[in-house]
């Protein structure tokens, strides 16, 4: 199991990844789809007192009551409006469950890790230290993100302090 | 390879663990005087289970010591070692003693072996023959006492008797198996065992014919001295503890025939042999269920919890969307829906059922502390349990163990007096305790009772004087009760190693709160008291009252929830800042929910919306929302495990639409009322 996983991990780093691809006001993102849980509908939420307000609240997934933050509140672009193609992705990050919201769902992409540009000091709405690199795709560039530092930054504030430290 | 063992480790030593329990239980239940065959074998097997797993890890401490323990119990099972209360007690610091040892193996720290030489020295001296001059006696094999001695088991007694007279399926109570041995068919005395097995259940049903008594008794200490005894023998026997000696008086047996027990009649031998089987065949019986069960991780049950929860959720969905419906078609789906929902609701109260122990797991643990403690304090204390079979959620057993073992601790060390001040009272020199679990509707009651002194109300309210405690005026002798529950209070006018350093009951009181479980005392001067803990059936379940605010949904825990009021204008008063509630002369803070919470309220005069009076440990106060939904069993699901914790919320909960309501956390809304000054000289 383990030599597998390590192959599989190897293959990852090197030759292919699969990345899902969303849209955030006119901005293109990717992330990693194995971080992906599943795609909704957005659905009203109950909201949590004494949040900032990119944490709409939170949702019944199936049993689980999970936090939902709006990135495009969080990261000022496009416009907050919730409709019936808003979209939640429900990412699996660190043995707990967060839905982020999106304008859409675009395309899943199979990206090599040769292609993935190393990403710009500035000119996105992510901190950088967010960035995984820039890939180009059908003459669009597509923003690559590292999802999984960005739910659990302390920026977020999604999880409590000591279990970000637990997580590292 | 060394990582593909340590895998095992986890399974190894809870299996310990349990074999450790298990030898403990028979080692307590054990009669040092007449052991049984068949408890030998099993603390011999738990034993041997232990030594086996530790040599397949190379847990060396433990096989040291488990080995020694093992020579102990396959000599005995022999025949050829004789028990005592010192050996026991010997045996049972062993037990203690490999427990320390698996403890540091699980956390992967050196085992302590200056402790194991200790402990192999010491039973090494226990097995020492020089201590036992009569293990060769019983060497030599008498074949008349050998079946005898098989039956006499601890604590199971054995219908015959000396003037071989044994009665079958009349079975009076006590005494009453007397019938001329000619007469009775192997059947009969199978029958007759049988019967007073059953009974032994109690605990007293206690029979010993003289030749057994004669046997168990004098043949170990004095070897032959078992035939002498022809008229009324006075047999002093003890059952299964030595802190629990119980006289039998057999005067009024009829010696009929003595001839026949001096004599070695075979046919007696046969009939005792019978007898042997029969019990074997009963004993037989909890082990086979023992291999029926399987282990599994909670885990993988707690997300069945959860997926069931939401499979209820789901049928509630189906039911609105049924009702949406009419025509024949509607007809056969509400009857299908019915009959999903009869299912569902019995699937979950199956799946909550797996997660049920029965609450001996706790209890079993107490007659070896009470032994132990009753021994130090020399005190004679009879402990009882019952309702061992009543069912508890897994997840409360565990953090009952610490409170009852306290409860317990006090009622001994405090509450039970010693045998000389007992008899000086007219009490019986051994006092009772008793362990108590019982369900009533949706509640666990489990209570701790003791015939001791009971709670001391004037030496109380002078300690609480002492220690600075607010004491009511006039108080109520629940009131002053509630007091020994405050922090930093202990009436003991020494402070023991047993109880009594003052951080007792509080911590107890707490941690049953914690379980949002209650604690309630009673007790009579002079007769004991009773510490009774009340428990919600589960964890995962609790009462509330669902309100609105703004839109949103909040359930209040129902044990926060005095009394809900409309106000009038003229009871709202203010004070400073700080808006109160007057209600029959008592002042309510009020704290305004839809503030707390960041929603808009419907209206924001108190008149105009609903006050719930609060109450919790710290304070009191009325929380102003807009209106009361109703009252409704919820299921309590963690805020923290995707998000993080939110003040003044306690948890989440799933409605029937499949929305999320917030459980508010009386406590830590009450700390808002405590941050306001003005409100503090009120409160």
């Amino acid at each position: 199991m383990n030599n597998q996983q390590a192959v599989a991990q190897m293959s990852q780093d090197t030759v292919s990844l699969e990345y899902l691809t969303f849209t955030l006001g006119d901005e293109h993102y990717g992330l990693d789809i194995m971080k992906v849980r599943e795609i909704r509908g957005y659905e009203p939420v109950t909201k949590i007192a004494n949040a900032p307000a990119f944490i709409k609240g939170v949702l019944n997934l199936r049993g689980d009551i999970v936090p939902i933050v709006d990135l495009r509140l969080k990261f000022n672009v496009g416009e907050a409006s919730y409709n019936e193609f808003t979209i939640v992705i429900m990412l699996h990050i660190n043995e707990r469950i967060v839905g982020i919201v999106v304008d859409a769902v675009s395309d899943v992409i199979n990206m090599q890790a040769t292609d993935i540009k190393p990403p710009p000091e500035f000119g996105v709405a992510f901190d950088s230290q967010y960035l995984y690199g820039l890939a180009p795709v059908n003459e669009q560039m597509i923003i690559l993100l590292n999802i999984e530092k960005l739910i659990s930054s302390q920026e977020l504030g999604l999880f409590d302090n000591n279990a970000v430290a637990l997580e590292g | 390879m060394s990582m593909d063992m340590s895998q095992f480790h986890g399974v190894f030593i809870e299996e310990s663990h349990e074999h450790l329990d298990e030898m403990e239980h028979l080692l307590l239940a054990l009669d040092p005087s007449s052991p049984d065959l068949e408890e030998l074998n099993s603390i011999f097997r738990a034993a041997h289970s232990i030594k086996g797993g530790s040599g397949m890890f190379a847990f060396d401490a433990l096989i040291t010591v488990t080995h020694v323990m093992e020579n102990i119990f396959d000599r005995a099972r022999q025949g050829k070692f004789q028990f005592s209360a010192q050996v026991i007690d010997g045996l049972l610091s062993a037990v203690d003693i490999l427990r320390t040892l698996l403890k540091s193996y699980s956390e992967a720290t050196d085992p302590d072996w200056a402790l194991v030489n200790t402990a192999t020295a010491d039973l090494e001296l226990i097995l020492d023959p020089a201590s036992q001059p009569e293990v060769e006696n019983k060497a030599q094999g008498y074949g008349f006492f050998v079946p005898l001695n098989l039956a006499s088991s601890s604590s199971k007694p054995l219908a015959s008797s000396i003037s071989v007279e044994v009665e079958a399926g009349e079975n009076d109570e006590d005494f009453g198996f007397f019938e001329p041995l000619a007469n009775t068919t192997e059947e009969q005395v199978e029958g007759a065992t049988t019967a007073v097995e059953n009974d032994s259940d109690e605990g007293f049903g206690f029979f010993e014919p003289i030749a057994n008594a004669a046997e168990s008794d004098h043949v170990d200490d004095e070897g032959f001295g078992f035939f002498a005894p022809l008229g009324p023998v006075e047999v002093k026997l003890d059952i299964s503890d030595a802190s629990n000696p119980v006289s039998v008086s057999v005067n009024d047996i009829p010696i009929n025939s003595p001839a026949a027990v001096m004599s070695e009649q075979p046919p007696i031998t046969a009939k005792l042999a019978a007898v042997t089987f029969a019990k074997e065949d009963v004993k037989a019986k909890p082990e086979s269920a023992e291999a029926s069960s399987i282990r599994v991780d909670i885990a993988k049950i707690d997300s069945l919890v959860n997926l069931v929860g939401e499979l209820v959720i789901t049928q509630s969905m189906l039911n609105l969307i049924g009702d949406e419906l009419t025509g024949p078609t509607a007809e056969r789906l509400h009857g299908a829906l019915s009959e999903l929902e009869r299912n569902t609701r019995e699937l979950q109260e199956g799946i909550m059922s797996i997660r049920m122990l029965p609450m001996s797991f706790v209890f079993n643990r107490f007659p070896r502390v009470v032994r132990d403690l009753s021994k130090k304090l020399h005190k004679k204390v009879d402990l009882r349990i019952q309702g061992g079979q009543t069912e508890i959620d897994k997840g409360l057993i565990e953090r009952l163990v610490d409170p009852l073992t306290h409860l317990v601790r006090n009622s001994l060390d405090h509450g039970i007096e010693l045998p000389e001040i007992r008899a000086a009272r007219d009490k019986p020199e051994m006092g009772q305790l008793i362990l108590k679990a019982e369900q009533k509707g949706g509640n666990i009651f489990i209570s701790v009772l003791d015939d001791g002194g009971g709670l001391n109300r004037d030496r109380i309210l002078a300690k609480a004087d002492e220690n600075h405690i607010d004491v009511p005026e006039n108080p109520t002798d629940q009131q002053v009760w509630q007091l020994i529950m405050s922090a930093g209070f202990s009436t003991a006018a020494e402070v023991t190693d047993v109880s009594g350093r003052g951080v007792g009951m509080d911590v107890v009181k707490r941690n049953i709160e914690s379980m949002g479980g209650r604690l309630e005392i009673e007790s009579q001067a002079g007769f004991g008291s009773s510490f009774q803990i009340r428990l919600p059936l589960t964890l995962a379940i609790l009462d509330g009252m669902s309100i609105a605010v703004g839109g949103q949904m909040f359930i209040i825990p129902l044990v926060n929830i005095i009394e809900s009021v409309q106000p009038a204008v003229s009871q709202l008063k203010r004070i400073g800042n700080q808006q109160v509630l007057d209600l029959r002369d008592a002042y309510w803070p009020i704290v305004r929910l839809h503030q707390v919470m960041e929603v808009e309220p419907k209206s924001d005069h108190a008149n105009e919306g609903i006050l719930v009076l609060i109450e919790t440990s710290k304070t009191r106060f009325a929380l102003l929302v807009d209106e009361l939904i109703g009252q409704q069993q919820v299921v309590i699901k963690s805020l923290e495990q995707h998000y993080r914790r939110v003040p003044g919320v306690a948890g989440a909960t799933i409605m029937g639409d499949g929305s999320v309501a917030l459980i508010l956390d009386a406590e830590s809304l009450a700390l808002r009322v405590e941050e306001s000054e003005v409100v503090k000289e009120w409160v």
